[in-house]
């Protein structure tokens, strides 16, 4: 039996890339590179062939929540101009295909990952998948304004599980990245929301943009701001951290800050003369400063095992 | 009517059906170097239930 009468000749045929792009391979991009500096800052060398097998299987986890998550968001989706183009709302890929792609790559991916490096990174991984799926897609999202900082912690788990994957535990340095992520992540999302102005009401889903309003998403941006520079920054006197962290930081930290500044100073006024610039122009910065971040961990990490880096 | 050898399906899905397959080899490669390094790594003398007893040591 075949599913020939389901898609006729002439009608479009969804391609591997269609299937692929229910991975959100941008958000998978993030988690491996993550992982990868979790997996690498650890003490613990970890053999490249299981290394690889291991961030692999943390990809297509990550990857099997994003499809999950599109499976489930097909309706705000088709609204948000951000994302009418994704695979469901696009009628590439019909909703019970993305389903079934996101529970057998999560089964597969929890599965492999315990049989490549051990248990507890497994247990991580499904714990992450169901996070982002469940919790934060099936119910924070819609629920709560906070959604964003609640459900920031499942983009954060990746490097906890990468270091899981080295040492087989759990420890502070590890938490320490997860919290660098965890404070980015509203920041990052609420300038989004500040220049995607319409999406989130249209759709409505309860972003801080739209329940408290543009000024309090605005004075938000700065204070998480304040706390994720001093998480940051501190980060640089432990053990994942080194001169060349401090410095990386300090730098990427006054930037992000003034970015803040000037984002808490504005009014709407003078975002939309020049089209929400100060906005977009975080935004952009938001994504080289965790991506700095997490190179600066791992050149320490690296030229630790020559005998520099660190403090050491 | 001929008997066409290839339905007009399987044009259809060649890309698909070909990445799968490259898909499901790369696959299989990496469970038999993963097993290799696993075995080759263990460490006979410190298992849990002591060390593995060959017709060797008895």
């Amino acid at each position: 039996m075949t599913d020939m009468s389901t898609t006729p000749a002439g009608e479009y045929e969804a391609q591997l890339g269609d299937y692929f792009a229910l991975l959100k391979p941008r958000v998978m991009q993030l988690v491996v590179f993550t992982a990868v500096v979790g997996m690498l800052a650890a003490p613990v060398p970890v053999h490249p062939v299981i290394g690889f097998a291991s961030i692999l299987f943390v990809a297509i986890g990550a990857g099997a929540s994003g499809a999950l998550n599109m499976w489930w968001d097909a309706d705000i989706d088709a609204i948000m101009r951000r994302t009418q183009n994704r695979p469901i709302p696009s009628g590439r890929v019909q909703p019970k295909e993305a389903l079934a792609i996101g529970v057998a790559l999560s089964g597969l991916s929890v599965m492999m990952l315990g049989l490549a490096a051990n248990l507890l990174a497994a247990g991580m991984l499904l714990f992450t998948i169901l996070f982002y799926a469940v919790f934060y897609s099936m119910w924070l999202k819609r629920a709560t304004p906070q959604n964003i900082v609640i459900g920031g912690a499942a983009g954060a788990f990746p490097p906890v599980i990468g270091w899981i994957i080295a040492t087989g535990s759990f420890s502070i340095e590890a938490w320490l990245m997860f919290a660098l992520i965890f404070m980015w992540t509203p920041p990052h999302f609420w300038a989004l929301a500040l220049f995607m102005r319409n999406d989130y009401d249209d759709a409505k889903v309860p972003m801080l943009t739209v329940t408290h309003g543009r000024r309090a998403t605005r004075r938000h941006i700065l204070a998480y701001t304040v706390l994720l520079v001093i998480l940051a920054v501190g980060t640089g006197f432990t053990a994942i951290g080194g001169p060349i962290y401090l410095v990386t930081s300090a730098v990427l930290n006054g930037m992000f800050l003034l970015g803040a500044i000037r984002i808490w100073q504005r009014d709407e006024n003078d975002s939309e003369a020049d089209n929400f610039q100060v906005e977009r122009k975080f935004f952009r910065l938001s994504l080289w400063y965790l991506f700095l971040h997490f190179g600066a961990i791992l050149a320490e990490a690296t030229l630790r095992g020559y005998g520099l880096g660190g403090w050491a | 009517m001929s008997i066409r050898a290839e339905h007009e399906l399987h044009t259809r899905r060649r890309g698909r059906n070909l990445g799968i397959g490259l898909m499901l080899g790369g696959f299989v490669l990496l469970v038999m170097a993963l097993t290799y390094v696993k075995i080759t790594n263990i460490d006979f003398n410190n298992l849990p239930g002591g060390a593995i007893q060959t017709q060797e040591s008895k």
